[in-house]
């Protein structure tokens, strides 16, 4: 196992609806606590890097405002953008630049205040979403690419709604212990029931896919600092190493996807690279972050990422193989679904739910037996970008 | 100019592929080959990814198709809010050429199953943009 390049400091904002404050504030609140985490001080920082979606923002290039209010000027910082990827992507960049020699220690830092614009502007900008020259032009948007997905993967391996209602309320389980999540609620099979005139979760939006089936919108930051070893030792009493990385892409038109019923191409690809990194097998990993933006991504995830064979990830739900107690922990803090999913924030909070795990520090939602080596899976757009990190202790 | 025509709504004004409208216009669906390897693209493509050529021709889609997946949107992004509830699928053509597009309003959603057999077509609505659906075969 290399041991490179290391975690030595993770931060999250709680992830709320309608943050009080601007984009520099939210960013300070992933920022502070990540530093007070690694112990150390602006200056031990070389470069930083900041990570969002750039079509919620109204600040033109975020980066230096951002580091400016951090207080890492004068030294070098960037954006970096894969949509709800963002942040993985700027860990994937950071951990280059620190293994190439030319920085000790960087600072990525994810964040996306969707609220900045209003939604009138968001439902505008959802509808630009993908494709704008060949897709947007039908009234695409998120839900309905994911459903594509859900429709042809239910179609072939028997998947039903029960067992995408059975990841919801798997995610609720854990929101409501994470107190750091937008949805702390539980969730029900009565949520679901379309004859309960309460239920809240039961409309379809996209079908097959209902409201219960997505992710919830918020506000968020997180902020991951980076380390050569010598650092990380100096600096560190549990440094966490990256051990695994794997990046891919796919294309943007479905006309050019391969078969829907086996579902996303990027992350299998990314997971194949990250486990040949780490020289580990997918039944290593004891604890794992999945990027759950639709109940349908989990069960995917599960295969892509070797948990499952192709076609049997409902298998694991059925199971509850993927409860905090099971056989592979997955998204036992809330994942995107309850925890929510600030895009560009997203990636860098799954990285520090897994830190937090491999150190033994994950409060109520710690999976038991000590936890030596966890896995993030997080994905751009709708398996545009697939990104797949693996850590060690 | 000419392919803000394209679509419910187009966010694309100008491109090299835009004559795609005029055919649609003639009842045609076309993607583009490349005159030089002869790698076939739909949606059309102005410059060859095989092999760099940008001298391409225009060829008409099959008219057998299979249905791969679909969905029906109950909420719309801005500007589509009048056409909900709308179907959207992907259909693989002799070939293996695909296409994504809305499915016809003639195919009522109990009508509608993977794998069924569908065939493609213009159509112009009534403030005269053109698009193109995909049909029961």
């Amino acid at each position: 196992m290399a041991k490179d390049v290391a975690v030595i400091g993770v931060g999250q904002s709680y992830f709320v609806r309608g943050y009080e404050g601007s984009i520099r504030e939210l960013a300070f609140e992933a920022f502070r606590e990540a530093m007070q985490d690694a112990g150390i001080t602006t200056k031990d920082i070389d470069a930083s890097v900041f990570c969002s979606a750039p079509e919620y923002d109204k600040q033109r290039s975020p980066a230096g405002v951002l580091a400016e209010y951090l207080g890492l000027i004068p030294q070098p910082t960037f954006y970096i953008e894969t949509v709800c990827s963002s942040s993985s992507t700027g860990v994937k960049v950071a951990y280059g630049m620190i293994k190439s020699g030319l920085h000790d220690v960087v600072v990525v830092l994810g964040f996306q205040k969707m609220s900045e614009i209003t939604s009138a502007e968001s439902q505008e900008r959802m509808g630009r979403g993908a494709d704008i020259q060949w897709e947007s032009p039908f009234g695409t948007m998120m839900p309905a690419y994911y459903a594509l997905y859900a429709q042809a993967y239910m179609a072939k391996n028997g998947l039903t709604h029960e067992d995408l209602m059975n990841v919801r309320i798997k995610s609720a389980t854990y929101g409501q212990i994470n107190e750091r999540a937008v949805y702390r609620k539980a969730v029900t099979q009565a949520d679901f029931d379309p004859n309960n005139p309460n239920a809240r979760m039961a409309a379809p939006v996209a079908w097959p896919l209902r409201v219960g089936d997505a992710c919830a919108n918020a506000d968020g930051s997180s902020c991951i600092i980076l380390a050569n070893a010598e650092k990380a030792k100096a600096f560190s009493k549990k440094p966490v190493w990256i051990i695994g990385i794997g990046a891919a892409s796919e294309a943007v038109n479905m006309a050019a996807r391969p078969d829907f019923s086996k579902g996303l191409r990027a992350p299998y690809i990314a997971a194949q690279q990250a486990y040949t990194m780490a020289g580990i097998k997918p039944s290593d990993v004891k604890v794992a972050e999945v990027h759950d933006c639709f109940t349908i991504a989990e069960i995917m995830a599960y295969e892509a990422l070797g948990f499952a064979p192709v076609g049997e990830g409902k298998q694991l739900i059925r199971e509850k193989a993927t409860y905090k107690e099971g056989r592979i922990p997955v998204n036992v803090d809330g994942g995107l679904l309850s925890k929510g999913h600030p895009i560009g924030a997203t990636g860098g909070s799954q990285i520090r739910t897994i830190v937090l795990q491999l150190r033994g520090e994950a409060g109520p939602m710690q999976v038991p037996g000590e936890p030596d080596i966890g896995l993030v899976h997080n994905v751009g757009g709708v398996g545009l970008y697939g990104n797949v990190t693996i850590f060690g202790r | 100019m000419g392919f803000e025509k394209f679509g419910r709504k187009s966010f694309t004004g100008i491109t090299k592929t835009a004559k795609f409208v005029d055919f649609l216009e003639e009842g045609k669906v076309n993607g583009t080959v490349c005159k030089k390897c002869g790698a076939k693209y739909f949606p059309p493509r102005a410059d060859c990814a095989a092999c760099f050529s940008n001298e391409m021709d225009w060829f008409e889609m099959p008219k057998k198709g299979k249905l791969e997946t679909y969905t029906i949107a109950y909420y719309a992004p801005f500007g589509f809010e009048a056409d909900c509830p709308y179907t959207m699928g992907v259909a693989e053509f002799e070939g293996g050429l695909k296409l994504f597009a809305r499915l016809s309003k003639d195919l009522k959603p109990e009508d509608i199953n993977v794998g069924m057999d569908v065939s493609v077509k213009p159509v112009k609505y009534e403030d005269g943009q053109m698009s193109f659906e995909i049909v029961r075969a």
